[in-house]
């Protein structure tokens, strides 16, 4: 990769002088974020058809060949339609809200490394910056709500911020267990450490990933992340029966539109991390066939498949049961796992060394 | 001017007028979200110090969740600015003069003979050098007495505050979900066998 | 890197982690067992204590022994001053019980949070370091604080435990910024070496100086020592009487602990300094509890500021360990060993009135008044005679235990060459017996006001009277006392 790249650093850099790190930097950034917004167009796109085969229906089929300008329609109606802020709306944040709902899910990508060492910035405090990134995200949904001054946003948000904070706590906990066995905070070097293993080396890669020794991790981090995208069953935030939709109640045209765009960007990114975490990333399930980026996608979109599936199944939870099975089921079930890890890691049978 | 430097002035600018205007701010709310913006460019200044663990730490835990909280309680009071700032100018004096003398204490300590800048030499770390690391790596071994310790309070903490806020209502709704999930059919569903009943008079007839 | 860690020694400190241990499953036996049996909070409590004192006696080897990276040292001070701990511990869970039953406040949280306090001063007087010194002291008062709120539908529980709350965070605010510049002085905070540093000389006075005011002033604060005392009354008139009972107790022997290591082990070398301040808390407190108490007709308040005068006291032995600057080896170990005497001493003095409170009050009675024990004599002589032996010995009339604590103190500070002082001293004790002999004197001379009659579980009355009889049976071999008090201080100095 660096070799194919080496003649664009030497025949563009100079153009820029000592801009050039800037430049390129700027460079990388749109080479990830617009295939990212192109995913999450189609994401929706995706999203409308799958639930309609699920429900025997047939979905978005009427623009372009078999419905696929969809989503480039509807961004286009949205983006042409007036952002109407309410009279007695606070201003400004209502402006900066729905930028804070998507920015953050876009910010986080920066450390998600895309095949060995094809990351914008390979720290060592990955996961941490993931866990920090992530946790702002709730900021544009709370400021939408309050900004909005009208009811239902604030019960949305008021939901949210309960919901969120909740969930991240189990999200940590879940991960605590992944940074024990990989014993890194680096996302690479985590994605590596499950490439070691008996099955690894017998070529049966896919048995070395983290989701099987951590299965209930595995799960609740699943869960958990459902839950803090604000997907179906846990979208009580927006949940349409009862308080409309929630802190988007206000928002019209594009403001909308950013934080539809900053729930499915979030989904990607969730499933990008469980991919990472507990999937093995972008490496191969099976010895004889090549590591790439392309595992990373697939194992992605099966994910996002699993998010759209669950949506289309499950009813809506009540709110205290949400937080009943954030609090009373999912740390318990962490915190009696962590030392099941730990002490399992100090017995002889031991399988991460 | 090294890139770092102008980096630190934005950051500290942009944090100092945050504080300012946490102060200043006539909406609790703003107040509160002003105070994120300088916990981030705080964040920020740490992260040009290579104090990456704490610069995460601040954001996830002051930002992601203790400022959220702050924030859930602030909006849904009706807080009254005005009463509150009522004695404004008869607190200043007071207020100005403790500030004054903090500003005066960290001048003595950073540039004074006895905790000077100088007399702690900036430390080098090697390039593989990880804060992070570092900061597990004490905190579980020197330093792990102290540690459980404060967990312990953490606790207590959590023990009391429960202790005085549960308050079991008699009247709010209660369900037990363990024993809603166990329902069977057959505990809310009676299918009775009744025979086929003959003879039915035509309907809607003689009226 | 990982390998030149050594796994601490977990020995010495097997109490402490035996008593977490078992919070935390008393935490799980609320949980299980909560709502139903009720007794089992207290029994289990009780078990605890019991527990952590036999691997305490266990494992005293009389040895300094120092575990946690020299952060925790278990000496025989530290064992001795747990003993006791325990003891008095046990006595708050035993008179409280039905207090708390009657006003059902009867709380597994109750248990747990005397439980995680006990633990907090565990931890503080086992303290070699600022921090673990400074963590002890805040799981203590962070437990207290929601033990003095924990009647929370009373408005003046609440407003006691506020007020408590905010100047005890002042305080170890104080606390702490004194800690941090002996740290910044001598660059650690490691008790042992903070005094190696000052010795040698490597430490700038100036510093130094600054932060043993902030120090003292937080100490102070804790003791409950004028000019740091107003939360005292108010805390212990606000509060339950059962938390009275715990806050006027055990802390007292954690707050001593505290000032020996802060003080003697740690800046000792700045004694003539600290010597000072402490002469002027002492005078200072002595004079305005007993004046202060004379006025009262709330027994709590009025114990509240005998309390504050008590700790005068101690803070008196405290300071008249050397003179002028220089440690007399003798003279230093007999001031340091009747300071603990004296905190002892007061300890059981105090489980005992407070006690008396408790066992004369029922549902729907506070018997807090001093009219309250009106009569007291015709009600019940013998508890009557246990309430006269407590005053008694708390006024410091001969041959009971509080005699011969103050007896030793004056002793210690005429010794140091504070004969002024020791008269004052003296002068003000005399004043102070006008409002204990008060309460004797309207036990067995009035008439009674409340006649109901006195119902209290068997346990209580049997400790009760125990407490009385030990404040009576030790009055009479005060040397024993004395000598356990001085042997441990030899052995852990």
């Amino acid at each position: 990769m660096e070799a194919l790249l080496a003649p664009i650093h030497q025949h563009v850099g100079p153009l820029f002088g000592p801009l050039w790190p800037l430049v390129w930097n700027l460079v990388k950034i749109v080479v990830i974020i617009a295939p990212l917004m192109l995913g999450v167009a189609y994401l929706t796109f995706w999203e409308r058809k799958i639930i309609g085969w699920m429900q025997v229906r047939i979905g978005p089929n009427r623009v372009g060949p078999w419905g696929l300008l969809q989503p480039i329609a509807d961004g286009m109606k949205l983006f042409f339609k007036e952002v109407l802020v309410p009279t007695k709306a606070d201003g400004w944040l209502f402006i900066i809200a729905p930028i804070l709902a998507l920015a953050p899910a876009l910010a986080a990508w920066a450390v998600v490394p895309f095949w060995d060492g094809g990351a914008l910035a390979d720290v060592d405090a990955g996961v941490l910056y993931l866990l920090a990134i992530t946790s702002v995200g709730v900021y544009g949904i709370i400021i939408a709500g309050w900004a909005s001054n009208s009811k239902y946003p604030f019960l949305g948000a008021m939901r949210s911020a309960a919901q969120m904070v909740s969930y991240e706590i189990s999200m940590g906990m879940a991960l605590i267990a992944v940074l024990m066995v990989s014993n890194s905070l680096n996302l690479s070097d985590i994605v590596r450490a499950q490439d070691q293993g008996r099955f690894a080396a017998m070529g049966f890669g896919f048995l070395s990933w983290n989701w099987l020794p951590l299965f209930p991790m595995f799960l609740v981090y699943l869960v958990s992340g459902v839950a803090e995208t604000n997907r179906a069953p846990f979208d009580v935030v927006e949940g349409e029966s009862e308080i409309v939709a929630g802190h988007m109640v206000e928002y019209s045209g594009m403001a909308f539109a950013l934080f539809f765009l900053g729930e499915y960007a979030n989904m990607i990114l969730v499933s990008a991390m469980v991919s990472l975490f507990f999937l093995g990333g972008w490496l191969s399930p099976v010895g004889f066939l090549p590591d790439g980026i392309w595992w990373l996608v697939a194992k992605l979109c099966a994910i996002l498949f699993i998010f759209l599936w669950i949506r289309a199944t499950f009813p809506r939870y009540r709110y205290d049961q949400i937080m009943r099975l954030g609090w009373k089921v999912f740390v318990p079930i962490c915190l009696l796992w962590i030392p099941v890890v730990g002490i399992w890691m100090m017995s002889p049978f031991n399988i991460w060394k | 001017m090294e890139f770092k430097t102008i980096i630190f002035y934005v950051l500290s600018a942009v944090a100092v007028l945050a504080a300012l205007r946490v102060i200043t701010a006539r909406n609790p709310v703003h107040a509160a979200l002003f105070l994120v913006l300088c916990f981030f460019n705080i964040s920020g200044i740490w992260l040009l110090l290579q104090a990456e663990f704490l610069a995460m730490a601040l954001i996830m835990v002051y930002v992601g969740a203790v400022m959220v909280l702050f924030l859930f309680v602030v909006m849904m009071l009706d807080i009254n600015v005005e009463r509150l700032r009522q004695k404004f100018w008869s607190y200043l004096p007071l207020g100005a003069m403790v500030g004054l003398l903090m500003v005066a204490e960290m001048g003595m300590v950073l540039s004074g003979k006895y905790f000077g800048l100088d007399a702690m030499p900036g430390q080098t770390m090697p390039a593989d050098y990880s804060n992070t690391k570092e900061l597990g790596r004490l905190l579980f071994t020197d330093y792990v007495y102290p540690f459980e310790l404060a967990s312990v309070i953490l606790l207590v903490g959590i023990i009391a505050a429960v202790m005085l806020t549960l308050r079991h209502r008699k009247d709010s709704k209660h369900l037990n979900p363990g024993k809603q999930i166990a329902v069977k059919a057959k505990d809310r569903l009676r299918i009775v066998s009744m025979p086929v009943e003959k003879d039915q008079p035509a309907a809607g007839q003689g009226e | 890197m990982l390998n030149q860690f050594v796994t601490p020694d977990l020995q010495p400190a097997a109490p402490e982690i035996f008593l977490l241990i078992m919070s935390c499953v008393i935490l799980f036996a609320d949980l299980v067992v909560g709502q139903v049996q009720r007794w089992m909070m207290s029994a289990l409590t009780i078990i605890t204590l019991v527990g952590a004192a036999v691997l305490t006696y266990v494992t005293m080897d009389g040895q300094v022994v120092l575990t946690f990276s020299n952060m925790f040292v278990d000496d025989l001070l530290s064992d001795f001053l747990k003993l006791v701990l325990y003891v008095a511990v046990i006595a708050v869970v035993i008179y409280s019980r039905s207090y708390l039953v009657a006003r059902n406040l009867e709380k597994a949280e109750f248990y747990l949070l005397v439980l995680f306090s006990t633990l907090g001063m565990m931890v503080m007087i086992s303290a070699a370091h600022f921090l673990t010194l400074y963590l002890g002291l805040e799981l203590l008062s962070l437990s207290l604080y929601a033990l003095v709120a924990i009647d929370r539908d009373s408005a003046r529980s609440t407003e006691a435990a506020m007020k408590y709350f905010v100047l005890g965070a002042l305080a170890s605010g104080l606390l702490l910024y004194g800690m941090s510049m002996v740290y910044g002085a001598t660059g650690t905070l490691e008790i042992g070496a903070v005094a190696q540093a000052i010795y040698h000389g490597d430490a700038n006075k100036t510093i130094l100086v600054f932060g043993l005011v902030f120090l003292v002033a937080g100490i102070a604060f804790k003791l409950g020592a004028v000019p740091f005392h107003m939360w005292v009354p108010d805390v212990y008139h606000g509060a339950p009487t059962a938390i009275t009972l715990f806050i006027a107790s055990a802390p007292k022997l954690a707050a001593f602990a505290m000032t020996l290591r802060l003080l003697v082990y740690g800046l000792f070398e700045l004694a003539d300094q600290w010597q000072l301040m402490l002469m002027m808390l002492a005078v200072l407190s002595i004079a305005l509890g007993n004046l202060a108490a004379i006025a009262q007709t709330n027994l709590k308040r009025m114990l509240a500021y005998s309390g504050i005068s008590h700790m005068g006291f101690m803070l008196l032995a405290m300071m008249s360990g050397v003179v002028g600057g220089q440690a007399d080896p003798f003279g230093t170990l007999n001031a340091y060993s009747s300071a603990l005497y004296y905190s002892v001493a007061y300890v059981l003095m105090s489980l005992g009135s407070f006690g008396m409170i408790l066992l004369l009050s029922r549902a729907g009675h506070e018997a807090e008044m001093i009219e309250d024990f009106k009569g007291l004599n015709k009600r019940n002589p013998w508890f009557a005679a246990v309430m006269m032996v407590l005053m008694f010995s708390m006024a410091g009339i001969p041959f009971f235990i509080g005699f011969f604590a103050k007896f030793s103190v004056l002793l210690a500070a005429v010794k140091a060459g504070y004969v002024g002082i020791a008269v004052f001293a003296v002068m003000m004790s005399l004043v102070g017996a006008f409002y204990y002999l008060r309460v004797v004197k309207i036990m067995y001379f009035d008439a009674p006001v409340d006649t109901a009659p006195i119902e209290a579980p068997l346990d209580m009355r049997v400790l009760l009277s125990l407490n009385g009889l030990a404040v009576a049976v030790f009055g009479l071999f005060p040397d024993s006392i004395m000598m356990l008090c001085t042997t441990t201080l030899v052995r852990s100095l």
